[in-house]
């Protein structure tokens, strides 16, 4: 039966029936939601919930109950993401499985509170110090936000690395019908007993570190991260594919803005225009020979984002020069309409085929 | 272990008791902490503690950033290491998802009072039933001598070159004692490894840390050890322990800050 439900409590919720058994975050909006959701409801059914003081002191519980293999995860903001970078980069070294939340809001600095996509770099590219990276979910919808929460759980587990759902305030506050999916924590409990730090398994120290004195040895860890990387780049690209056989132009946008830009496919079609989507849901592994093999068969791609590129640069790195790439971005909070994306796409449409007699 | 009899004529090693050895929770592993220094000590009487409280199977210690962050190479146990200042906040990770096993920092003055002071300070405030093991040897060690938090006034390190002035660079901060106002510290205590009586009231200490935290009487157990750093404070170790003995423990003096009351 489908309730209704705002995404930070959904994900919430979706985190406890995932299995999460400890949570520790700080209070931030436009998050605040999930930790006080999980104040109540995680304590309630079995779990550990800790208010900490900081973002920094969060991230840093989440390394140590991550090192029991437990599954643990942690949600902020923006700016608190910031304060957790250096916890990240850690984790990610030694190959910790945590599922992180980040409930983007309008930057840099204190920004605003209202919704945004500017964290994007900081998610895919590594914020954090060294050769790093995390898998990066984006939702477009309150289902999603729950549906993720399973889906990097298990990936986490599975490849032993943070996973991020890099949402935003809308999705976040957002309220929409959704359900929860039958999920069988048994069947997806993977056994960690040979690396976690639970007290010498069988009589064998474990030791959780991101530390190694020689470089040749520092070397060889980060050719066994490169190594998992290519693996995931390999097997878990996720993406959606909207009316994008006939399109002449296609639009690509992840996240909140997917949404809109469906209803102006909607409304550029009903003026004849032909125009799809494509939709990365893995932001990292970034779904770029799908977008290469479609972006062949179209005239223009038109990239939009809530920042000012940022996954531009990835499209534009997947198309090659094939294609015409264009670009439109609202900033600091604001939200594109769908009217607006359509008068932009047909700007950039006019200029290709002025382009095209000259 | 390497054998290290072999080759040596002598007809009574057979017949010797056994006196003293490395507990078996020590791993045989060279320290790479310079002679003298009061680290391979404190590690010593902390092994100690976990051989003589059976604990070994379920205990787990969180190494910091310091002189300090190989910790993890000497002890026969599982262990984290952890950010810079951030090893009370592993530990409160761990502690809480695991609650029946002994979980314990092990930090230097950089990271327990200056860059940690907030994990530290939040840590004892939630009564987190660890122990922390606080060397303070008032100097930054790994990173080249420089100023710590801890450093007393007038003392001359690479970033104090004319001694370390108030005015310009602060107090020597007396954490343990901040610390004990706080209802969440449970046992909080001060000592040092300068001499063999002082080293086994270190090893006291260590055990009442341990057992309270065994017992679960809720709180933090709390052991500072005033240490010497004979590389950083360049003096003979010797002539660094008389330095903690004849000037350091005036500043921050010898004994329990908090002791659970009775009852």
């Amino acid at each position: 039966m489908k309730r209704l439900m705002k995404g930070n409590e959904a994900l919430a919720e979706a985190a406890i029936r995932a299995g999460i058994k400890g949570y520790f975050g700080y209070p931030i909006t436009p998050q605040s939601e999930l930790l006080e959701y999980m104040s109540v409801h995680l304590k309630n059914r079995g779990g550990v919930f800790i208010q900490a003081e900081s973002e920094l002191a969060a991230i840093n519980m989440v390394y140590g109950a991550a090192g029991c293999g437990v599954r643990v995860m942690t949600s902020t903001s923006s700016p608190g993401f910031s304060l957790m970078q250096e916890g990240i980069s850690y984790i990610a070294c030694a190959e910790l499985p945590c599922l992180l939340v980040n409930v983007v809001r309008g930057g840099p600095g204190l920004g605003t509170i209202q919704p945004s996509q500017g964290d994007y770099f900081q998610a895919v590219k590594g914020g954090g110090h060294g050769d790093y990276k995390m898998i990066v979910l984006a939702p477009n919808s309150v289902q999603e936000m729950a549906d993720h929460v399973y889906l990097g759980a298990d990936l986490a587990d599975i490849y032993r690395i943070p996973v991020t759902i890099l949402a935003d305030g809308a999705l976040g506050q957002m309220m929409e019908p959704i359900e929860f999916p039958e999920y069988d924590i048994e069947k997806h409990t993977i056994d960690h007993s040979a690396w976690a730090t639970r007290g010498r398994i069988n009589g064998k120290r474990h030791v959780i570190t991101s530390l190694y004195m020689k470089p040749e040895e520092m070397e060889e860890i980060n050719k066994g991260l490169q190594k998992k990387y290519r693996d995931i780049e390999e097997k878990e690209i996720r993406f959606e594919s909207i009316q994008t056989k006939d399109a002449d132009i296609i639009i690509v946008a992840f996240g909140l803005v997917s949404r809109i830009a469906h209803k102006t496919i909607e409304l550029a079609r009903e003026e004849g225009i032909k125009v799809g989507l494509f939709r990365p849901i893995t932001l990292f592994p970034f779904p770029s020979r799908q977008l290469q093999a479609l972006s062949k068969k179209t005239d223009l791609i038109l990239t939009v984002e809530m920042n000012s590129g940022q996954m531009l640069e990835d499209v534009k790195l997947a198309v090659n020069g094939q294609t015409p790439v264009a670009f439109y971005g609202r900033m600091g909070g604001v939200i594109p309409q769908p009217e607006e994306i359509l008068k932009v796409l047909k700007e950039k449409q006019n200029q290709l085929s002025l382009r095209k007699k000259v | 272990m390497k054998d290290f009899t072999e080759g040596i004529q002598c007809d009574y090693l057979d017949t010797m008791d056994m006196v003293w050895e490395r507990p078996p929770t020590l791993l045989d592993t060279p320290m790479h902490y310079c002679p003298g220094c009061s680290h391979s000590v404190v590690h010593r009487l902390l092994l100690e503690v976990i051989q003589e409280l059976d604990i070994q199977d379920k205990t787990i210690g969180v190494a910091p950033v310091g002189c300090s962050v190989f910790a993890y190479n000497y002890m026969d146990i599982d262990m984290q290491q952890a950010a810079h200042g951030r090893a009370t906040a592993v530990a409160t990770g761990i502690k809480r998802v695991l609650p029946d096993r002994i979980v314990f920092t092990y930090q230097g003055d950089g990271d327990l009072a200056a860059i940690g002071t907030a994990e530290t300070i939040h840590t004892v405030n939630r009564g987190e039933n660890i122990v922390i093991i606080f060397i303070n040897n008032g100097i930054y060690g790994m990173t080249g001598g420089q100023m710590a938090p801890t450093t007393l006034e007038g003392s001359v390190t690479s970033t104090t070159s004319e001694g370390r002035n108030i005015s310009l660079h602060g107090f020597p901060i007396k954490i343990a004692d901040m610390i004990a106002l706080l209802p969440g510290a449970y046992y909080v205590t001060r000592q040092s490894v300068t001499s063999a009586k002082a080293v086994r009231k270190t090893k006291k200490a260590l055990q009442k840390a341990f057992t309270n935290q065994i017992e679960n009487k809720g709180g933090v157990s709390f052991v500072e050890v005033v240490s010497n750093c004979p590389s950083g404070w360049k003096m003979t170790p010797l002539a660094s322990n008389e330095w903690i003995d004849e000037t350091i423990i005036k500043y921050y003096p010898l004994g329990d800050i908090k002791v659970p009351e009775k009852g």
